[in-house]
């Protein structure tokens, strides 16, 4: 019986042979991650370990996002708390206000995952660099911890799903619409404790950031990591970013899987998931009534790239936001902020009456910089819609793509380009 | 080890942001954590639970952010064991890691409701539903977890070794 992909990582990590779906194993670290949340619990949890310090300043990469620049004393002493202890343990990889990105954005384009890592993280989306043929998983703070100071974490290796993607998405449709058709076609718990491993002549058509969107999902449908495989262009992302080597790894042809699904993408249109679980999904053509919102988010470590950006300004290029609107654009990393300012993006934006903030996680997870008040709605490129998410608890999200987020923001109520006659 | 107490019961997807509101997450302290536990899902929570108490609950239970803070809320809030169908996996291992203890059990999940008193056995993985008089048989924790919870978590529990 063959290995799948993420078998095969996990298995070289652990140094053995051979693992199987169920088995135990303790597997050596590339990087653990934390942001200001989840690090000032892990580091005191680790200052009760009797540890020196931690197993090695370069593979350990410390980025608050969430909270960041400082919404309050609170988060600044959080942040104080991290600073400080990156500090005192000289870790390399330390993203101060000015140079620090949204985590799952961040480290990617620093160059500090690459194919064949092993790569635990105290953030739930930090699944996100299967885009790049990696095994990474989120943990919690005391994972970290251990993880921070023995280099080590161990792991139930998980069985597979395989989705075979073929075919070429339309011109609106993009990463996000993948991601939130195969939740709302398996459930928010459909890949409860297994990996989702994406494969098919068909990912030659999505883009790396496109790739980012749908690994950064995987949790959404209760995954524990998903993986691309490591095609020309994830390797030229790779060259392009990075300096690390990188190892690919293959699932083998008798790999077994505990269910396979295609997913076509020619057939798949813009799709939003209602209130309040990312499985309540619905297509644009399936909207007959009109949803009218209050606010529309465009960013997160879901939708906060370059290419998510470009989409929004193509859509928002020469419009406006309707009036009694807010529009919150936020690009996920410095570099991302600078590139839409050399393309005229920011001007594309701000023109159409949105506004543009630095890279936090801020209005995602409900912390700040776009709250909302009772019984308001929004349109937002993040990946959750829990109940009280993004603020008041009878407020309302819908997870779309930037297109469907921008094309919404024109027209004030749930809407798609098409309409719009684009 | 044993629990005892009355349940609190709740359905499908419990979310982590639920279960603590990130609007709280600027603080890490377990006591004022506990304030706020359930407050998205059931505002009377915190009014109502007593130390020992048991949360019982369907599928999925602790998904979405793997934000420590929310076992950490509920244990600090004086439950004494989460009962569900599934837990989600980064909650899972989070709740064994703080030494909150944790059982998957359909059956029970499906036949305790709302303020029925409790009995749990963690040595034999026996759940008792005193008020209806039924038992269900839900998995013993292997030694290894026993110790990482009596050991109030896993960071002393290496300590201990």
């Amino acid at each position: 019986m063959g290995m799948t992909m993420t078998q095969k990582i996990l298995a070289a990590a652990a140094g053995l042979e051979k693992v199987e779906a169920g088995q135990l194993i303790e597997a050596n670290l590339s990087l653990v991650l934390g942001n200001d949340i989840t690090s000032p619990v892990a580091i005191k949890e680790m200052d009760k370990m009797k540890v020196e310090g931690v197993f090695n300043k370069d593979k350990i990469a410390l980025v608050p996002d969430h909270f960041v620049p400082n919404k309050d004393i609170k988060s600044a002493e959080h942040c104080k708390c991290v600073r400080e202890f990156a500090r005192k343990n000289d870790i390399t990889n330390y993203f101060e206000v000015g140079e620090m990105g949204i985590e799952h954005a961040l480290l990617p384009e620093k160059g500090l995952t690459v194919a064949g890592d092993v790569i635990i993280g105290a953030d739930s989306h930090t699944c996100t660099y299967g885009a790049l043929g990696a095994f990474s998983t989120g943990v919690g703070s005391t994972d970290m911890a251990a993880g921070m100071a023995t280099g080590k974490a161990w792991f139930k290796v998980p069985s597979a799903i395989k989705f075979n993607i073929v075919g070429k998405m339309d011109k609106w449709v993009s990463g996000k619409d993948v991601i939130l058709h195969i939740i709302g076609m398996i459930g928010v718990d459909g890949a409860l404790y297994k990996s989702m491993e994406f494969v098919g002549e068909g990912i030659k058509n999505l883009s790396m950031d496109d790739r980012f969107t749908i690994a950064n999902m995987a949790i959404e449908a209760g995954g524990k990591n998903g993986i691309f495989p490591v095609d020309d262009l994830a390797i030229e992302y790779m060259k392009e970013h990075s300096n690390r080597p990188y190892t690919i790894y293959e699932a083998d042809e008798d790999a077994v899987y505990d269910e396979e699904y295609t997913i076509d993408l020619s057939t798949l249109r813009p799709t939003i998931a209602f209130p309040h679980l990312p499985e309540n999904t619905h297509t644009i053509d399936d909207i007959k009534e009109d949803i009218v919102i209050d606010q529309v988010v465009i960013g997160s470590c879901t939708n906060g790239r370059i290419d998510d950006l470009r989409i929004a300004a193509k859509v928002l290029e020469g419009q406006h936001v309707k009036k009694g609107m807010r529009c919150i654009i936020i690009p996920a990393t410095q570099k991302i902020y600078m590139q839409a300012m050399e393309e005229g993006l920011l001007k594309i934006f701000i023109e159409a009456g949105a506004v543009v903030s630095t890279p936090t996680c801020g209005p995602c997870l409900g912390g700040y910089m776009g709250i909302l008040a009772e019984k308001e709605r929004c349109v937002s490129t993040t990946n959750r819609n829990f109940v009280g998410r993004m603020g008041h608890v009878t407020s309302e999200i819908y997870l779309a793509s930037p297109a469907v987020a921008a094309a919404s923001a024109i027209t004030g109520k749930i809407s798609s380009p098409y309409e719009l006659g684009m | 080890m044993q629990a005892k107490g009355t349940v609190f019961k709740y359905g499908d997807n419990v979310d982590t942001d639920v279960i603590i509101p990130a609007r709280y997450l600027n603080s890490s302290d377990p006591a004022e954590l506990a304030t706020h536990c359930m407050e998205d899902i059931d505002k009377d929570f915190v009014k109502n639970v007593k130390k020992g108490d048991i949360i019982v609950a369907t599928k999925n239970f602790g998904c979405g952010s793997s934000r420590e803070h929310a076992p950490i809320a509920i244990k600090a809030a004086g439950v004494s064991c989460v009962i569900a169908e599934t837990f989600a996996r980064i909650f899972y291992r989070n709740a064994i890691n703080i030494g909150l203890p944790i059982i998957e059990c359909a059956e029970a999940s499906k036949g305790i409701d709302a303020g029925d008193d409790v009995e749990i056995d963690f040595n034999t993985g026996m759940i008792y539903n005193r008020t209806k008089g039924t038992e269900f048989k839900g998995q013993a924790f292997p030694e290894f977890m026993q110790k990482i919870i009596a050991a109030e978590g896993l960071i002393n529990y290496i300590n201990n070794k």
